[in-house]
C-alpha cells in the first residue's frame, strides 16, 4: 500500500534509473540518447505529478471552479521539454556527424579508431 | 625622485637599453658599464644618510590589504646593496673580456638577465617586509635561471633543473608558509628591530618557524639543500662569480641574518638555535671535505662557498652581538674574496682552457697576476691576515667565545685547517711545480686585459677591506645596536 | 526610467539579441561585429552593475515589473557582479581574437553560426549569474550548455565531435540532476525565487527531501564544474575545441558553475545545512585534494599542450573547491579570488596557444595540434608567445607577482586559520606539480634545438594583442589586488552574512 501511495514517485524513480542505466551501459550513441531522454522524462513526471489534484481543473478564476491544479509545474516542464527536445536534436545531429567522420556509432569502435590514429602519428 | 627610486629604475632601464642595443655589441657593453656605474653611484648616495642614522623608505603599493611592496634601507641591506652594485661594475668589465674571449652565444640575453638579477638583488637588500623579500627572492631565482642554463646543453639543462627544483621547491614549500604564518600570528611582516613575533609564543612553534625560514632560504645553501650551488656552476664564469659568489648566495644569507635579527629578534631566539649551530657547523665541515676531493676548480670553489655561507648562518645562530657583526662583515669579506677566486678560475679557462686543479702545474709562471690574485682570495677564505676574511672570522670567534660556544669554535678551527688544505696546494702547484710536458707545446699567456684588471681590482679590494674596514664595520655595528 | 535602471536586463538581452541577428546577417564579418558589439555592451553593463552593487549592496530588478517571488527577479550582489565582469570581460577579449583565429580552424561558411553560438553561450552564462530564480538558472544553463556543445563540435579534428557528444551526455545528466534538486526545493517551499526559498527553508527544518535536493544539486553542479572525478568530459573538450572556444570556456564555463554552487550553498541552503547536516565539506576537501594532485600529476605526462593545461584546469578547480570546504570567510574569499584569477590566467594561456598553433601552420592549412614534438625551439620562433605562456604558467604555480600567488596566499591563510597545517603542506606540494608541467614546456620551447632554417615568425598581431592583454592582467592582478581581493572579500562577507 505504501508503495501504491507513492505510485508516481515509484514510476519516476524507475524511469530515472532505467534511463541512466541505458546511458551508461550501452555503447551505441543513439541508444545512449534514448536513455538520456527517458532519464529526462522521468523528471517531467516528478514535477508534474505533485501539481495535479484529482478533480482539479485548469486555474480559471470563476465561481464554479474551486479546485484547480498548480499551473506552475506545467509551465516549467513545458520549458524543460523544449530543452530536452533541443538536446536530443543536437545529440542526434552529433551522432550523424560522428558516423560521417568515423563510419560508426559504436563508442568502443570510435575509441579504437582514435587510439589507432594516435599510434599512427609519428 | 629619491635615490631609492633610482636604485630600482636604473637597472631596469639599463636592461631595456641593453636589449635595444643588442645589435651593436660595443654600445651594448657600454650601456651595461654605464648602468653599473650609475647604479653604484646611486647606492653610494644612500650610504651617508644611512650611516647618519636615516632610514630612507619607499612604499610602492599595497599588494594585499595591509601588506605593501615596500622598501626601507637599513644598515645590513645597505652593506649588501653596496657590495652587489659595486662588484657589478667590476664584474661587467670582467664579463666583457670573458664573453668575448670565449665567443659565447646569446650575449644580449646574458646582459639583460644580469641587469634584472641585480635589480632583484637590490630589491631584496632594501626590502622592508617579508612579503617584498619573498617576492624578489623568487624573481631573482627566475632571472638567474636563464643565466645558469646559458649554454643550452643537456648538462646546462640538467643543472638548471636542479637549480630551479631546489630553490623554488624550498621557497614554496618552506619559506612561503613561514611568511604567511608570521603574517597570521604577528599581523605584520615589517622588519622591525627586536623582532615582530608576539611575546610568549610557544617555543616549539618558534623552532619550527625558524627551521622553515632557514631551509626555505635555500639560497643560503644550508645542507641538505645545497646541491643547487654546484649544479649552477655550469653557468659562464661571470655568473658564477657575481651571482653564485655574491648576489644570489648573499641574498640567501642576508635574508637569514635579516630574519634572525628583525623577525625573531636575538632575544626571542635564545636557546632555540642550538640545532641550527649544529647543522651550520656540519655544513661547514662537510662541504670543506667535499671541496678537498673536488678536482674541478669551479666545483671546489662552489663547495667552498657552501661552507663559507654557513659561517654566516653559524654566526647569526650564535646570537651574540659580536658574532652578528661577524656575520655582516663576512658577507662583505667573502664576497670580495670569492669573486676574486672565480675571476681567477674563469681567467684560467679563458687563457688556457683548463678546468681541473690537477692541470694547473706551473701555471703561475704564465699567469702571475691571476694566480697572485687567487692566492690573496685563498688567504681571505682561510681567514689569514692581511685579507678581509680575517676580520670577520675574528668577530665570529669573539662572539662564539662570549657565548661559550665551544662546538662552534672547534668547527671554525677545523674548517680553517681544511680551507688551508684545499686552497694552498693549488697555489703551491701553480708556482712551484714544473709545467707538464704537454703544456710546453701550448703556449699561452695571461687572460685578456679586462679579466686581469677585474681580478686584480677585487684582490686589491680584499686587502683593502682588511686595512680599512670602517664603513662595513660601522654598518654592522648599527645593525646590532638597532 | 533611465538606462542605468535597466542594466540588469540589458546585461543579458543584448548578447541574447546579437545571436539571432548574427544568423540573419549570414555573413562572418557582420556577425562578428554584431556579437562583439553585444559582448562589449554586456561588459559595459557589467561595469555599471559592479559600480551599482558597490553602492547599494544588492541590485534587484523585476522582469516585466512583476514583483518577486511571483515574477522573475534579477539579483546582482557583490559576487554576481564580480562573475559578470569576468564572463563579459573574457568574451569582450576573446571575440575580437576569434576573427583571426577561426579563419583557419572553421570553414568560412560556418563563421556566422560560430558567432551566433558564441553570443548564445555568453547570454546563457550571464543569465545564470544574474538571475535570482532557480528554474531560470536551469534554462540559462541549458542555453549556454547547448551552444557550448556546438562550439566544441566546430573543432576541425573529428575527435571534437566525440568530445562534444560525451560532454553533451555528461552535461545533460548534470543539468537534469540540477532540475531534480530544484524540483525538490520547489516541492518543499513552493517558490522558485532563491531569496524567498532561503527564507522558507529556514522554517522547513531539515527534512530528507531538502537534503536530497542539496545532494542532487551538488552532484549536478559538480559535473558541470568538472570536480574530480566528474571531470572526464573536460580534457577532450578543451583539447579539440577551436582555440578561442577553449579559452572562453576555460575562463568562464566552469567558473560560472562554481558560482552556482556557491549561490546554492550560501544563499539558499545556508551554512547550517551544508556544513553541519551533510558531510559535504569533508567530501569536498577530499575531492579537491584528489583533483589538486591527481589531475596536476596527469598533466605532467600529457603530450599535447592544450590537454596538459586542460588537466591543469581540473587541478586548479580543486583549489577553488578547497576554499569552499573550509566554511570560513577567508576560505570563501580564496575561492572567489582564485575563480577570477584562474579564469584570467587560463584564458591568457589558451589564447596564446591558439596563436601558437596558427603560427605553426603553413599558410592556408589547418593548424596542427600543439604536441611537444612540434614545440622544440619554439621560443626562437615566437618569443612573445612563449614568454607569455611562461608568465601565465608562473601564475598557475603561484609565483609572487602573478595573480595565482594572491589566491594561494588566501588559501593558505584560510588553512592556517583552521589550524590545518598538513593542508598548507598539501597546497604547497601540489604547486610543485605545477612547476613540473610548466617547466616541461619551458625546457622544450627554450632549450630543445629548433629544426633547421626556422626564422622568427610570431603569431599574427590580432591574436597576440588580446592574449597579451590578459597576460598583463595576470601580472596586474598579482600586484594590485585592491579590485580582486577587495571585491571577493566583500562578496564573501555578504554571502556569509545572508547565509547565517
Amino acid at each position: 500500500m505504501e508503495l501504491l501511495a507513492h505510485f508516481s514517485h515509484v514510476v519516476a524513480v524507475f524511469l530515472m534509473v532505467a534511463g541512466l542505466y541505458v546511458v551508461m551501459a550501452r555503447g551505441n550513441l543513439i541508444k545512449k540518447l534514448v536513455g538520456l531522454s527517458v532519464f529526462q522524462t522521468s523528471v517531467y513526471l516528478l514535477y508534474i505529478a505533485p501539481g495535479k489534484l484529482i478533480g482539479g481543473t485548469a486555474p480559471i478564476l470563476a465561481p464554479q471552479y474551486g479546485l484547480y491544479s498548480n499551473p506552475l509545474p506545467h509551465v516549467l516542464i513545458l520549458t524543460a521539454i523544449v530543452v530536452g527536445v533541443a538536446t536530443l536534436a543536437l545529440g542526434l545531429a552529433l551522432a550523424v556527424r560522428i558516423r560521417e567522420a568515423y563510419g560508426s556509432i559504436e563508442e568502443d569502435e570510435i575509441i579504437a579508431a582514435d587510439n589507432a590514429a594516435e599510434e599512427a602519428r609519428p | 625622485m629619491t635615490a631609492l627610486h633610482l636604485a630600482f629604475l636604473i637597472p631596469l632601464l639599463g636592461a631595456l637599453g641593453i636589449a635595444l642595443a643588442g645589435r651593436w655589441p660595443n654600445l651594448r657593453e657600454g650601456v651595461t658599464l654605464a648602468t653599473a656605474a650609475l647604479l653604484f653611484g646611486t647606492v653610494l648616495q644612500l650610504l651617508e644618510p644611512v650611516l647618519a642614522g636615516a632610514r630612507p623608505e619607499l612604499v610602492l603599493f599595497e599588494l594585499l590589504p595591509g601588506l605593501s611592496i615596500a622598501f626601507k634601507v637599513e644598515p645590513l641591506g645597505m652593506l649588501f646593496g653596496l657590495i652587489a652594485s659595486g662588484l657589478w661594475i667590476v664584474n661587467s668589465v670582467y664579463s666583457i673580456g670573458y664573453m668575448r674571449g670565449n665567443d659565447e652565444q646569446h650575449q644580449t640575453r646574458f646582459y639583460v638577465c644580469f641587469a634584472l638579477s641585480l635589480a632583484s638583488a637590490l630589491a631584496i637588500a632594501f626590502a622592508a617586509n617579508l612579503l617584498t623579500l619573498f617576492l624578489f627572492y623568487e624573481v631573482l631565482t627566475l632571472m638567474t635561471y636563464p643565466l645558469v642554463t646559458h649554454a643550452g646543453t643537456d648538462k646546462a639543462r640538467a643543472g638548471g633543473r636542479t637549480y630551479l627544483a631546489i630553490l623554488m621547491g624550498t621557497s614554496i614549500l618552506f619559506l612561503l608558509p613561514a611568511v604567511i604564518y608570521v603574517w597570521h600570528v604577528a599581523g605584520t611582516t615589517d622588519f622591525t628591530a627586536g623582532g615582530i613575533l608576539p611575546d610568549g609564543m610557544d617555543t616549539g612553534a618558534v623552532a619550527v618557524l625558524l627551521a622553515l625560514f632557514m631551509f626555505g632560504t635555500a639560497k643560503a645553501a644550508l645542507m641538505p639543500f645545497h646541491r643547487w650551488l654546484p649544479a649552477a656552476m655550469v653557468a659562464p664564469t661571470p655568473v658564477s662569480a657575481l651571482l653564485h659568489a655574491v648576489a644570489v648566495v648573499k641574498a640567501g644569507v642576508f635574508s637569514v641574518v635579516k630574519i634572525v635579527v628583525y623577525v625573531f629578534g636575538l632575544d626571542q631566539l635564545a636557546g632555540a638555535t642550538d640545532w641550527l649551530v649544529a647543522i651550520a657547523g656540519f655544513t661547514i665541515v662537510a662541504a670543506s671535505v667535499v671541496a678537498l676531493h673536488a678536482d674541478n676548480l669551479k666545483r671546489r670553489l662552489a663547495y667552498s662557498t657552501v661552507s663559507q655561507l654557513s659561517y654566516v648562518i653559524l654566526a647569526a645562530a650564535l646570537l651574540a652581538p659580536l658574532s652578528v657583526i661577524g656575520a655582516a662583515l663576512h658577507i662583505a669579506a667573502h664576497a670580495l674574496g670569492k669573486i676574486t677566486l672565480f675571476f681567477a678560475a674563469g681567467s684560467i679557462y679563458t687563457a688556457a682552457h683548463k678546468t681541473e686543479v690537477s692541470q694547473l702545474d706551473g701555471i703561475g709562471r704564465r699567469m702571475p697576476w691571476t694566480m697572485a690574485a687567487f692566492g690573496i682570495g685563498a688567504l681571505s677564505m682561510i681567514g689569514l691576515p692581511p685579507a678581509a676574511g680575517f676580520i670577520s672570522k675574528w668577530y665570529l670567534v669573539s662572539g662564539a667565545m662570549s657565548q661559550g660556544a665551544w662546538l662552534a669554535l672547534c668547527v671554525v678551527l677545523l674548517s680553517t685547517l681544511l680551507n688551508a688544505a684545499y686552497f694552498l696546494p693549488i697555489v703551491y702547484r701553480a708556482f712551484f711545480r714544473p709545467l707538464s710536458a704537454d703544456d710546453e707545446h701550448h703556449p699561452h699567456g695571461e687572460a685578456p686585459l679586462p679579466i686581469v684588471l677585474a681580478l686584480s681590482f677585487t684582490a686589491a679590494g680584499t686587502l683593502a677591506l682588511f686595512f680599512f674596514p670602517d664603513v662595513p664595520l660601522a654598518l654592522a655595528q648599527q645593525l646590532v645596536k638597532s | 526610467m533611465s538606462l542605468s535602471a535597466h542594466l540588469p536586463a540589458l546585461q543579458v538581452v543584448l548578447p541574447l539579441l546579437s545571436a539571432p541577428l548574427a544568423v540573419l546577417l549570414r555573413h562572418g564579418g557582420f556577425a562578428c561585429a554584431v556579437v562583439t558589439a553585444g559582448a562589449w555592451a554586456a561588459f559595459a553593463a557589467a561595469v555599471g552593475l559592479w559600480l551599482q552593487a558597490g553602492e547599494v549592496g544588492v541590485v534587484s530588478y523585476h522582469i516585466g515589473s512583476w514583483a518577486p517571488p511571483w515574477g522573475i527577479e534579477y539579483r546582482v550582489d557583490r559576487l554576481a557582479s564580480f562573475v559578470l565582469l569576468l564572463v563579459s570581460g573574457t568574451a569582450a577579449i576573446v571575440l575580437p581574437y576569434s576573427r583571426a583565429s577561426i579563419e583557419r580552424e572553421i570553414p568560412r561558411e560556418q563563421h556566422y553560426l560560430y558567432y551566433a553560438m558564441f553570443g548564445l553561450c555568453l547570454a546563457g552564462l550571464l543569465g545564470i549569474t544574474i538571475t535570482g530564480d532557480a528554474f531560470n538558472i536551469f534554462v540559462f544553463l541549458e542555453i549556454s550548455s547547448l551552444s557550448t556543445y556546438v562550439l566544441i563540435a566546430l573543432g576541425r579534428d573529428r575527435r571534437a565531435l566525440a568530445a562534444a557528444y560525451r560532454y553533451l551526455i555528461m552535461g545533460t545528466i548534470g543539468a537534469t540532476f540540477i532540475v531534480i534538486g530544484i524540483g525538490f526545493l520547489y516541492l518543499m517551499t513552493g517558490t522558485l525565487n532563491l531569496a524567498d526559498m532561503a527564507e522558507r527553508l529556514r522554517d522547513v527544518e531539515s527534512s530528507r527531501a531538502v537534503l536530497a535536493a542539496l545532494a542532487f544539486l551538488t552532484v549536478g553542479i559538480s559535473l558541470k564544474l568538472a570536480l574530480f572525478p566528474l571531470h572526464q568530459w573536460l580534457p577532450n573538450a578543451y583539447t579539440h575545441a577551436p582555440s578561442a572556444v577553449t579559452a572562453f570556456l576555460a575562463a568562464t564555463a566552469t567558473k560560472v558553475s562554481v558560482y552556482v554552487l556557491i549561490r546554492f550553498w550560501y544563499s539558499v541552503f545556508g551554512e547550517s545545512l551544508v556544513y553541519v547536516e551533510l558531510p559535504l565539506p569533508r567530501i569536498m576537501l577530499l575531492l579537491s585534494l584528489a583533483a589538486m594532485f591527481a589531475a596536476s600529476f596527469t598533466a605532467i605526462f600529457q603530450d599535447n599542450l592544450k590537454r596538459l593545461f586542460a588537466y591543469s584546469s581540473v587541478g586548479q578547480i580543486g583549489y577553488i573547491t578547497l576554499g569552499l570546504s573550509f566554511d570560513s570567510i577567508d576560505g570563501l574569499t580564496a575561492s572567489i579570488v582564485h575563480l577570477f584569477n584562474h579564469g584570467v590566467t587560463k584564458a591568457a594561456l589558451f589564447l596564446l596557444i591558439g596563436g601558437m598553433v596558427i603560427g605553426l601552420a603553413k599558410s592556408g592549412t589547418v593548424p596542427p595540434a600543439p604536441t611537444f614534438d612540434r614545440l622544440a625551439g619554439l621560443a626562437k620562433r615566437m618569443p612573445l608567445t612563449c614568454f607569455g605562456i611562461v608568465i601565465a604558467g608562473l601564475s598557475l604555480i603561484g609565483v609572487p607577482g602573478t595573480a595565482g600567488f594572491v589566491s594561494k596566499w588566501y588559501l593558505i591563510v584560510a588553512a592556517l586559520e583552521k589550524e590545518q597545517f598538513w593542508l598548507v603542506g598539501a597546497i604547497l606540494l601540489s604547486s610543485l606539480l605545477a612547476v613540473a608541467y610548466v617547466w616541461r614546456f619551458v625546457e622544450v620551447a627554450y632549450f630543445k634545438p629548433a629544426a633547421e632554417g626556422t626564422t622568427r615568425r610570431e603569431a599574427p598581431l590580432g591574436l597576440l594583442i588580446p592574449a597579451w592583454l590578459l597576460v598583463i592582467a595576470t601580472i596586474w592582478f598579482g600586484l594590485d589586488t585592491s579590485f580582486t581581493v577587495g571585491t571577493a572579500a566583500e562578496a564573501a562577507q555578504q554571502l556569509v552574512r545572508v547565509g547565517k
